[in-house]
């Protein structure tokens, strides 16, 4: 028995880098390096149970109410494995193209660990559930090539190693030192309400050959993962609230150079763009280790939302040796053909043909599907398009001003405070003719900042459009008589001149007149005289 | 096979969380060499394509339906922990002090 | 009412159900043998008055209201203490569980309570049921009532001492490598290892979780038959709980005690006997074997040359099983925690509390199966020992191809002093060398009296196939029958 390659035990080396080195820069690392890159991804399965007992698999409940004999390890306990989740890893497994394992066991990971209550976790290991998948993954188009030809949006696959099974750990709370972290803490507190809640772990081979894109390509799997993980509705693969976690292995290999550099493992990556970021960040640090003539440790990092820097994990690591052997208190798992059947037949139509049709029925060009597809608006523009909006609008929105704060807040869209129903209803009051486009993005910002529903905001901020020709035909006629010699040039003939008379309706009206109303107004004030 | 030394027991024990005493160590290097020696027979008997048990009885596919069961009262648990704070175990610091 | 002790648990029953004893004298009865006796044996680490008297009127009560009482109704029973029990100190006989209240029942003490047995308590064992004396025992060793002077094997001794010395009539006891059949042995009484997944293991405090089965003690074959059907039965708690019928166990012994076994072929495994085996013992198993065939039987010799193996075999994967199964004990949720003075690091308590909470024999496993199962001796150690746990079965189903039951002593020696053999690891293991094959592959067995060595009770072990229980019982209550007195009776009195 060999551990697979991503758990191969570390011993202890030297900290090079006791000096801080510089890292480089981006453009630096793809003129020397070429990464290559590596994604193990946990899944919390969305059960109504966990995976060994009859706990509820609940997020957010009271501590230490979700516990049982078996997930708080007690003497004596039994695991039993819930069949929803065995169900769910297959679907997975499925979903990613996978190979279905005709027989395979758990296996105990052993490692002592407060927050593990048997001091094992029940896992898999050399007999994975799943293997050998794979997920064709599209990246946004909008690069230029060398000869400055923008490029058409491209598809890379990614092979998917194995996909199995574990348990997920309880919780702790470092208490006494700064800000909750465990350095500095004077003892820990530990829930274990997610103890024992199924995980699906999905790992990579290792992906090479995307050069400077590899940023890209990590966030563009990671996001397409998440969404055909949704679209099977095993999980709510949410990354803010941990049901989604990437681990990122990422290593350099100087160009020209035949052997694969040393590699480290990125943890605490909590968003899609944080993958992004992470790959990033540790690319240009290892590059910059490896000009300084240091070797790279191969280690755990933990990367920072803060800085989008990664730091070493090392500190209490040591050299660990799981000792893996077969659970002996579950039997093996040995899915049938006609069980495995009956759940292909459940798959959802899945990406390539799913995105193909909705493509269509968008009416988008490559690029621009490769655009929603990267921002991981796929089902935000559906759910929107079910809630009543045009296709073309709720695009716009989402990835027009919705992406535009997503961004500027650090979040992903669906990290948003605003529901796809939302942005269909902000929608309807401009077709209405209620809301013009400023009003409109400011009833989206109210919605955001919590103000209640687009029309709770409209009313409380007072934002509906001034319709009412007579008070807008008095703005009208001031305005004409504060710009007289505007208003004879449009009686002149020159009409493009009306402009400068509505622009200064919609000043005198803060913005809440109909633009097209004004200028038809204006337009027969001034002809008729 | 090989013999086991001082040193690898006191590395075994470490791994194991056993904060073995220097008399325990030297008593368990002298009589855990003993047991792997007379253990070390296995080595030789079976062949390469001999399929190892792991399991007694061979059984596969035993699940539980998804549905709920019974949790356990959190006081009566806490009540059993060595130490216990806000509706959580209490745990030693996870770090050394100097960490 | 001391009379009430010497009877059978069947006997006990009757009484109960026809009316002509209450289970609550019956149950005062063995309590008053437990405070007499028990300072001498240390057969109980825990006892339960309150609640065994509690338990006997209920029962008492159900017969009062005209139910239909189970077969065993108001029988007294004493169980090992590695069996979780809800509301009852539970200790593995471990410092490091020292005081810890279980908030659940194990499945088979869930059963017992529904058939109406009457727990009177827990009983010793070797800590974590790791030893063949009750030697490693936190509380001490229990004594053989035999001689007082030497154990009544382990780990379940405090059961099998209990059973022997009338405190109980039946009791439970946990079997990984003989943990029933030896003690039962050594102390002239019977006892059952079931086919592995026949008992429920929820519950079990785990030694190894791939050997472990809870069994019955009794002092006669259908007493332990009887025990056997009520904890018997397909778990849904447990994974490796056999959903299939229990063998009609109850029956055979009713069968075997008329004492015809033609048709029956018994295979006697060769290779053991000969060094090692106290002459003794070598002689009252060939007696015993001789009866059998005068019963009818056919007797034929069986070699299983893996057998050899496996002590081997046996001590890598139940010390790797117990590494992992006992990590669970680190002072952070339940039982001991030593060494928090707010300020040592929680490895340091951690480790500090195996250190102080785990007795020799337990670290020693610890630190063997820590060994077996690292990376680079995985293959070599526990890998291997999996294989020859492939050939073992293999030698069964060989053997069971040519004959109904295997047959050998149940332990080459007979009941050994306390003391000299617990200084040496090894010469206590080979006390285990006959039963460790039926552990291995699962397969039942028991052990029942067939004579004395030296004054000392000799065990004849019977193996039969996977969930051919019944035929272990049979044979069983065969040999019982063609013996002229029970051998326990010529135990001294206590």
């Amino acid at each position: 028995m060999h551990p697979p390659s991503s758990m191969t035990p570390v011993a202890p080396q030297p900290d090079a880098a006791t000096a801080p080195i510089a890292p480089r820069s981006f453009d630096q690392v793809i003129a020397s390096y070429q990464p290559v890159i590596g994604l193990e991804t946990h899944i919390e399965l969305g059960t109504r149970t966990k995976m060994f007992c009859g706990c509820a698999a609940a997020f957010g409940d009271e501590p230490n109410t979700n516990i049982c004999p078996v997930c708080l390890g007690l003497p004596g306990a039994l695991p039993v494995a819930n069949a929803a989740a065995v169900e769910s890893a297959i679907l997975i497994g499925l979903a990613l193209n996978c190979s279905i394992a005709s027989w395979c066991r758990f296996a105990r990971k052993n490692y002592f660990y407060p927050d593990m209550p048997k001091n094992f976790q029940i896992s898999q290991y050399d007999e994975p559930l799943c293997f050998d998948g794979w997920l064709d993954v599209r990246l946004p188009g909008d690069s230029v090539d060398i000869d400055g030809n923008v490029e058409q949006p491209s598809s890379v696959r990614i092979e998917i190693e194995r996909v199995h099974m574990e348990e997920d750990t309880g919780k702790s709370l470092h208490v006494g030192g700064a800000t909750g972290r465990i350095h500095g803490a004077t003892h820990s507190l530990v829930d274990y309400n997610r103890a024992g809640i199924p995980l699906v772990e999905i790992v990579t081979k290792p992906i090479t050959g995307t050069g400077e894109r590899a940023p890209e390509v990590a966030r563009a799997y990671a996001t397409q993962l998440r969404d055909v993980i949704r679209a099977l509705g095993v999980s709510d693969v949410r990354m803010e609230q941990g049901s989604m976690r990437c681990d990122v292995n990422t290593s350099l290999q100087p160009i020209g150079a035949s052997e694969w550099g040393t590699r480290t493992e990125t943890k605490n990556v909590n968003s899609l763009r944080s993958v992004e970021r992470a790959v990033r960040s540790e690319m240009c640090r290892q590059a910059g280790v490896l000009d300084a003539g240091i070797r790279i440790v191969q280690e755990t990092r933990h990367f920072h939302e803060d800085t989008g820097q990664t730091t070493s994990g090392r500190s209490k690591e040591e050299a660990t040796d799981y000792r893996y052997f077969p659970e002996p208190d579950l039997v093996p798992l040995a899915p049938e053909t006609a069980w495995v059947d009956s759940l292909r037949e459940r798959l959802p139509e899945l990406s390539a043909e799913k995105l193909a049709r909705l493509q269509t029925e968008w009416g988008l060009t490559d690029k621009d599907m490769a655009a929603v597809l990267g921002a991981g608006a796929v089902q935000l523009i559906a759910a929107t398009i079910a809630a009543g909006a045009t296709a073309e609008v709720a695009r716009k929105w989402w990835l027009g001003e919705l992406a535009r704060r997503a961004n500027a807040d650090g979040v992903e869209l669906e990290g948003l405070a605003i529901t796809p129903k939302q942005v269909a209803e902000v929608q309807q009051l401009v077709d209405r003719g209620s809301l013009n486009d400023k009003l409109a993005r400011q009833a989206i910002e109210g919605v955001l900042a919590g103000e209640g529903e687009p029309g709770q905001v409209v009313a409380a901020r007072g934002l509906e459009v001034v319709s009412d020709t007579d008070t807008l035909g008095a703005a009208v006629d001031a305005a004409i008589a504060a710009n007289a010699e505007v208003a004879q040039k449009v009686r002149d003939g020159k009409v493009a001149a009306a402009g400068a008379l509505v622009g200064a309706v919609m000043k005198t009206t803060k913005g809440q007149a109909d633009a097209q109303t004004v200028c038809t107004l204006i337009l027969e004030r001034l002809s008729a005289s | 096979m090989s013999t086991i030394t001082r040193d690898e027991v006191a590395h075994l024990a470490h791994l194991a969380r056993l904060a073995v005493t220097d008399d325990e160590l030297d008593t368990f290097a002298v009589q855990l060499d003993v047991i792997l020696s007379s253990v070390a027979s296995i080595a030789d008997v079976a062949a390469d394509d001999i399929l190892p048990t792991t399991h007694a009885v061979p059984l596969t596919n035993v699940l539980r339906a998804d549905e709920p069961g019974t949790s356990l009262n959190r006081d009566t648990v806490l009540l059993a922990a060595p130490a216990a704070e806000g509706g959580r175990f209490r745990v030693p610091r996870i770090l050394d002090a100097q960490e | 009412m001391t009379e009430f002790i010497k009877l059978s648990a069947a006997e006990l029953a009757g009484l109960v159900a026809d009316g002509t004893a209450s289970a609550r004298d019956i149950t005062q009865a063995h309590l008053d043998r437990i405070t007499s006796t028990d300072e001498r044996l240390n057969a109980f680490v825990t006892v339960d008055a309150e609640g065994a008297l509690a338990t006997a009127d209920a029962v008492d009560a159900r017969r009062a209201a005209g139910e239909q009482l189970p077969p065993l109704a108001g029988v007294p029973i004493a169980v090992k203490d590695i069996v979780v029990t809800n509301g009852i100190e539970t200790t593995a006989a471990s410092k490091i569980l020292r005081g810890w209240i279980p908030p659940y029942d194990a499945t088979i003490v869930t059963k017992l309570r529904a058939a109406g047995l009457v727990p009177l308590g827990k009983t010793n064992l070797d800590e974590f049921a790791m030893g063949s004396s009750t030697e490693n025992s936190a509380f001490g060793p229990s004594r053989n009532p035999w001689d007082l002077a030497r154990t009544p094997g382990g780990s379940s001794g405090g059961s099998s001492a209990a059973v022997a010395a009338y405190q109980a009539p039946l009791a439970i006891g946990t079997d990984t490598g003989g943990s029933i059949r030896q003690p039962a042995s050594l102390t002239g009484i019977v006892g059952h290892k079931p086919t592995y997944g026949g008992v429920s293991r929820s519950g079990l405090i785990a030694y190894a979780s791939s050997l472990d089965q809870a069994g019955p003690f009794g002092r006669t074959v259908l007493d332990a038959a009887l025990l056997h059907e009520v904890i018997a039965g397909h778990d849904p708690a447990d994974s490796t709980s056999l959903d299939l019928p229990v063998p009609l166990v109850a029956d055979a012994a009713r069968i075997g005690a008329a004492g015809d076994l033609t048709g029956m072929t018994i295979g006697v495994v060769s290779n053991l006997s000969g060094e090692g085996y106290e002459p003794g013992v070598v002689s009252a198993i060939a007696a015993t074997v001789a009866q059998l065939e005068q019963m009818g039987a056919k007797v034929v010799e069986c070699p299983c040359p893996h057998f050899d193996y496996a002590l081997a075999a046996y001590y890598l994967i139940a010390p790797s099983e117990c590494s992992s199964n006992l990590a669970r004990f680190d002072a952070m949720r339940y039982g001991l925690r030593v060494g928090d003075d707010r300020q040592a690091s929680l490895e340091a308590v951690m480790a500090g509390t195996r250190d102080a909470g785990f007795g020799a024999e337990v670290k020693r496993r610890i630190i063997i199966g820590t060994y077996a199962l690292s990376a680079g001796y995985y293959d070599a150690y526990y890998g291997q020992a999996q294989k020859v746990r492939t050939l073992i079965s293999r030698d069964f189903i060989t053997a069971f191809s040519g004959c109904d039951v295997l047959v050998s002593p149940t332990s080459p020696i007979v009941a050994f002093e306390l003391g000299p053999r617990a200084e040496d690891p090894m010469a206590m293991y080979a006390v285990d060398l006959c039963t460790l094959p039926a552990s291995l592959a699962g397969v039942p067995a028991i052990s029942v009296p067939c004579g004395l060595s030296d004054g000392l009770p000799v065990g004849l072990q019977i193996m039969a196939p996977v969930l051919a229980d019944d035929r272990c019982y049979r044979v069983a209550a065969a040999v019982e029958a063609s013996l002229n007195s029970p051998v326990l009776a010529a135990a001294p009195q206590l």
